[in-house]
């Protein structure tokens, strides 16, 4: 418990954070549609904690009618029974319906609150998901949520009846004797002080432990990722003994910390049977004194366990409620991020593009401090081919991110058709453009979805016809299942090379107007690259075509080259003027030269 | 799961202890209700106070007891628990080491290293639990009940209802819950993976404007999701429910059975109270022990996967023959002339190939088409090899079949005229030096590194194998030179550097036959040059094979072996390559443009 608060700690960025009450305050408004389920949850949670507490009373009376031989009042008992029959049934009803309130009321509102986080990431700008790590938001949807049900559910259930039991004994225990109530009262605690006196304790030896499991896992994950090296340098023994080495302190650690953790419920208990000691021996001698009845004395036994039970159970309810409220402010703040700028009411739908690109006096900065694009100015005809050059790392993709609106300017404008981008809806400009990109992406489906994903409405031939021209029909063809092959999240089983013709093929089919090709052949070798050369040029014909490419023909061939170096377009102009201008160009011209040669 | 019992072997002693003082601690517990009821019956029914206060201290001493028995118990369990999971982590990590290339293939690393974390974690766990805890709630729920006979027989027959019953119901309640749970679980992967793809394929989904789509995929996910938790819920939710209606038709029962027995002088009415405790006692054990089971099933499944990689039997036959052995057959023929003349050399007396190749093909396991197809060649001694061709032509293929990653499935490879399965793995691979396509360094020094190639490589030939390396002067120019630290993945080095010291990690081993796989692609041309140049210059040089996409890479090598789709497109000389093989004039011409060849 303890380690998960900590980390939650740490993810807690200082200081303009809302307050748990903040948050509260809009879990109980996602709780709103769900009021009726929250008002029938809690009345048949007082009821059934009522009622249950009601039959060990009952009992008592009970137990009273029976003293001994020939003082048994038959009658009394078996109206008693009837009533704790009754009881018992009511509150069985009462308890089922309230779980199925809880369970509704909680999944309910996870399921709202996951497709709301999941409708923001849809919307939320580029900026926010490239800067955040994905196992980050993942783990927010997920984890987070979780954790979050849990400790929403077992908040309604747990901490709301353990309250009403804890109140609800007290009040029960009252009614039948002052001085006996107070012998619980004042023991109880003590099991409370015990269970947090070792938790404090223990603190250190967990630490010590999740250290070393770390360490471990580091290892693990270092020799086990890279097995093979491992194999090949026939390093398995030295290995295994760094392991062992580990694991060693490891196993002491972990009987340390589990051992002495472990001492918390026996002590809990046992403080438990001292209160359940106090309450025999003063309810003994009230009843000795006629203050108390036999029966009387054996409810207040049953009293005692249940009124520990719930101090036993709560400090765990409560860490397991703040994490959940922190777990909820997490996922609050992804749902309240601001998202991407919305489209005007008036936004047009992009038709009939014929590929005029242009860029006006375009500033842009990922961070505001470093200026990068700067009064950038460029027009692009019908069909022209733009090459983007430059050393790896200088920020070839922020055109594209630019150009797809992946980002907006920070100043001037780029527009498409003679309409600023920004007016435009998304969704027309993106069609307009096809992409592919250095970093391929498939989606989990069978290849055929994953080509058709731009032209879903596809027939069969098309789809061939575009694995075709993209070189990579036999090798689907060869697969046991063809194009309804199944593509894990990682591609699994495809090479690189493969996964990027696939991404080809995907533009090939749809043959939108204008195209981004970023490195769009970098994994694949030389001697497919060359077939897929002609199909390419065949599908750039007349269509306005951005590259981000090193292929010197494809650079030399192209209307306009952009040549950017550390983020910033320092040069622009074609093959021939660029490199008589003698700069940048010229020397990157030369040196690629070389390692084009190297290259293949 | 059973097998791995066998690391608890040398905690017999703690593993019988532990449940067994568990059971002790319950007892006491059975006891307190017995007490109580002498309390009610002796002490109030006689008023003498002396004798509760006796009995109260009897209670105290029974918890004492108690806490005593259990902290015991809690010992022994944590101990056996703690020397269970090292062994079984210990025994995993040796056995993963022992696994085969084909085999890790198949596994995949990020199962192996679930396995040895999570799941060993898990069912770590599990056992300390069940030591502790197994034992102890059955033994209540039915201590309770022969304590019951001990009060009263006819009471007691309540009990001998009422616990089958409630078993029923609480394992009844698991037991359909739990393949339910599964699939909640399967449904939360699905809605994963749809947010995870949203995020690592973002710009592809906007740009294919799939948005909307991606929504409702989700929200169909997501909603079925909801109904498989609402689902499971609902049965759960019965549990409760249920055996308090149980448990208190049981006490209904004994308050009857109680008022005619105490009526007519049979029970006391403090042994009524103490059936009424036990009654209590047994759903409080059996909840406990419904959760109880559902930790140990998970503990139990997480144990069989660890069972089912410790129970691969490591497909490869290992030979006996050692290099020393092989080498001094083929050199000196003339000691043993019977049987190794003619493995040696088909009959001839000339110096076997130290590579040879004949009608060799590979199929990866659970691949549908073969990935050789029929290779057949031979390499002499000191030797260099070229091996071009495009992506998945099985140039990496075929070279990792050399150390024997792999073991093909047709034809034969003999090195040094022995047939590769008569050598012992271990010492076979000692004599190659391999360095594989990814540059992979471990967190340590350089020296520690490169050590990993001979252990007992002094100084100075660390040096030398950097210096053909090329590595040598970066390694200079780091702080602390061959104490410089490697980070984890060697993050704080740039590919050529890692790339120059893996090469270097192979050469200090002096190996007989050296592999690059595609390793120099990260070295600028005039060190990739720079570095052939050394290995050829090296005294008694190995016999070398370079595999790359780079023509100029290999355009020297005695032998070119091209590569097209698994087969051999053709083998020679580079100037026999380029006047005959179309595969390989393609390769070359489209690096290097006609003209610039022809000046």
């Amino acid at each position: 418990m303890a380690d998960t608060i900590n980390t939650t700690d740490q993810k807690t960025e200082a200081g303009q954070r809302p307050g748990q009450g903040e948050t509260l305050k809009k879990v109980f408004r996602h709780l709103g549609k769900y009021r009726i389920f929250v008002a029938f949850s809690i009345l048949l949670a007082a009821v059934s904690v009522a009622l249950t507490l009601y039959v060990p009373k009952l009992t008592g009376y009970a137990v009273d009618y029976i003293v001994g031989p020939g003082q048994v009042d038959i009658p009394g008992a078996v109206s008693v029974m009837i009533q704790i029959g009754a009881c018992t049934l009511v509150t069985a009803l009462a308890q089922w319906l309230m779980n199925i309130c809880n369970n509704k009321m909680t999944y309910q509102v996870v399921q709202d609150i996951r497709n709301e986080a999941f409708r923001k990431i849809e919307i939320l700008p580029l900026k926010y998901i490239d800067g955040h790590p994905y196992g980050e938001v993942v783990s927010r949807v997920i984890a987070d949520v979780d954790q979050f049900a849990d400790g929403l559910l077992m908040g309604f259930t747990q901490l709301f009846t353990g309250i009403a039991t804890i109140v609800g004994t007290f009040g029960f225990m009252l009614s039948v004797n002052v001085t006996i109530t107070f012998v619980v009262v004042l023991i109880t605690p003590v099991s409370f002080l015990v269970a947090n006196f070792i938790a404090r304790r223990t603190f250190s030896m967990f630490r010590l432990q999740s250290e070393i499991r770390g360490e471990q896992t580091g290892l693990i994950d270092e020799m086990i990722g890279n097995q093979k090296v491992v194999q090949a340098f026939g390093r398995g023994k030295d290995v295994t003994e760094r392991f062992d080495e580990v694991n060693e302190r490891l196993g002491k650690a972990y009987l340390k910390a589990t051992f002495f953790s472990s001492i918390t419920n026996p002590s809990t208990r046992f403080v438990n049977s001292l209160v359940y000691t106090g309450v025999g021996i003063t309810g003994a001698f009230a009843v000795v004194n006629g203050a108390l009845s036999v029966g009387q004395l054996s409810s207040f036994l049953s009293y005692a366990n249940q009124y520990t039970k719930p101090f036993n159970e709560i400090s765990g309810v409560v860490t397991e409620f703040q994490n959940a409220v922190a777990c909820a402010q997490r996922i609050f703040d992804l749902i309240e991020e601001e998202h991407q700028t919305p489209e005007p009411a008036d936004a047009v739908e992009l038709s009939g593009v014929r590929g005029n690109v242009k860029a006006e006096d375009v500033s842009f900065a990922y961070e505001p401090d470093q200026k990068l694009i700067q009064h950038f100015n460029l027009k692009v005809k019908p069909g022209q081919r733009i090459a983007i050059v430059g050393p790896t790392g200088c920020g070839k993709t922020t055109l594209i991110n630019l150009l797809m609106r992946f980002y907006d300017v920070d100043g001037g404008s780029i527009s498409v058709e003679d309409t600023d981008i920004r007016k435009i809806t998304r969704r027309s400009l993106r069609a307009g453009y096809g992409m592919v990109l250095q970093d391929t992406w498939l989606k989990t489906g069978t290849i055929r979805d994953n080509i058709v994903m731009g032209r879903p409405d596809a027939s069969e031939e098309e789809v061939i016809a575009a694995a075709k021209a993209s070189h990579i029909h036999s090798f689907i063809r060869r697969l046991p299942k063809g194009y309804d092959t199944w593509i894990t999240e990682d591609g699994g089983g495809l090479s690189q090379g493969q996964k990027q013709l696939l991404c080809i093929a995907r533009v090939m089919l749809c043959r939108p107007p204008m195209l981004i090709l970023d490195e769009a052949t970098s994994s694949i070798d030389t001697r497919t690259e060359l077939k897929i050369q002609d199909a390419f040029a065949e599908l750039m014909k007349g269509r306005t075509t951005f590259i981000v490419a090193h292929r010197l023909s494809t650079i030399r061939e192209a209307d306009v080259i952009l040549v950017m170096k550390d983020g910033q377009i320092i040069e622009q102009g074609d093959h021939k003027s660029l490199l008589s201008a003698g700069g940048f160009y010229r020397h990157l011209y030369q040196s690629s030269l070389c390692s084009q040669e190297r290259r293949g | 799961m059973r097998s791995l019992l066998i690391y608890l072997k040398d905690y017999k002693k703690e593993s019988i202890l532990a449940p067994l003082f568990k059971m002790l601690e319950a007892s006491f517990e059975l006891l307190v209700p017995l007490v109580m009821a002498a309390v009610i019956d002796v002490g109030i029914a006689g008023e003498d106070r002396a004798y509760i206060i006796r009995m109260c201290l009897v209670l105290i001493a029974l918890g004492l007891i108690g806490l005593v028995c259990s902290i015991t118990a809690q010992y022994f369990s944590a101990k056996a628990a703690a020397g269970f999971g090292t062994g079984v982590r210990h025994a995993l990590f040796a056995h993963i080491q022992s696994l085969t290339f084909t085999e890790m293939d198949e596994i995949g690393s990020s199962t192996l290293i679930t396995r040895m974390t999570s799941d060993i974690n898990q069912t770590q766990s599990g056992v300390n639990l069940v030591l502790r805890l197994f034992l102890r709630s059955p033994f209540i729920v039915f201590g309770a009940m022969i304590m019951a006979f001990t009060v009263d027989v006819q009471a007691a027959l309540i009990f001998v209802v009422v616990i089958p019953v409630l078993s029923v119901i609480v394992f009844g309640v698991m037991l359909i819950t739990m393949p339910l749970y599964r699939k909640v679980q399967s449904h939360l992967d699905s809605v994963l993976l749809a947010t995870r793809e949203n995020l690592t394929g973002v710009r592809v989904i906007r740009a294919f404007n799939k948005e909307d789509e991606e929504r409702e995929r989700f929200e169909r996910e997501n909603q079925a999701l909801t109904d498989a938790q609402k689902f499971v819920g609902r049965i759960s939710g019965l549990m409760n429910p249920l055996t308090y209606i149980i448990v208190n038709g049981g006490i209904i029962a004994l308050i009857y059975v109680g008022a005619l027995r105490v009526d007519i002088g049979d029970l006391t009415q403090g042994e009524v109270v103490a059936l009424i405790n036990y009654m209590s006692q047994i759903l409080v054990e059996l909840v406990k022990l419904a959760n109880l089971i559902i930790t140990v099933t998970k503990a139990v499944a997480c144990g069989n996967r660890i069972e089912s990689v410790l129970k691969i039997r490591p497909d490869m036959q290992n030979g006996s023959l050692t290099w020393g052995e092989a080498t001094e057959r083929c050199a000196g023929h003339g000691t043993d002339k019977n049987s190794e003349e003619v493995k040696c050399s088909d009959g001839s007396h000339t110096v076997p190939p130290a590579v040879e190749f004949s009608g060799v093909s590979l199929t990866y396991r659970g691949a549908g088409a073969e990935s050789l197809s029929d290779i057949s060649f031979s390499v002499g001694k000191g030797e260099t090899i070229g091996i071009i061709g495009g992506t998945g032509s099985g140039k990496s293929s075929l070279v990792n079949l050399i150390p024997r990653f792999y073991d093909a499935d047709d034809g034969q490879i003999r090195i040094f005229g022995s047939d590769i399965r008569a050598y012992d793995i271990e010492d076979l691979r000692s004599h190659i030096g391999i360095v594989p396509q990814k540059a992979v360094l471990f967190k340590g020094t350089v020296a520690e590194n490169l050590r990993w190639g001979n252990e007992k490589a002094s100084d100075d030939e660390l040096y030398e194998a950097l210096e053909i390396s090329q590595a040598r002067e970066f390694v200079d120019r780091k702080e602390g030179g061959l104490d410089f630290q490697i980070e984890q993945g060697g993050r704080n080095l740039s590919g050529g550097q890692k790339q120059r010291l893996t090469i270097a990690r192979a050469l200090v081993r002096r190996p007989d036959i050296l592999i690059l796989d595609d390793s120099a692609s990260a070295l600028d041309y005039a060190t990739d040059a720079a570095l052939r140049t050394a290995i050829r210059l090296i005294k008694d040089g190995p016999t070398v094979f370079i595999v790359s996409q780079r023509a100029s890479s290999i355009q020297y090598a005695d032998k070119i072996l091209v590569l097209d789709d698994g087969e051999l497109a053709g083998a020679g000389t580079h100037e026999e390559l380029l006047a005959v093989c179309p595969a390989y004039q393609e390769i070359y011409y489209s690096q290097f443009p006609k003209e610039a060849a022809n000046g």
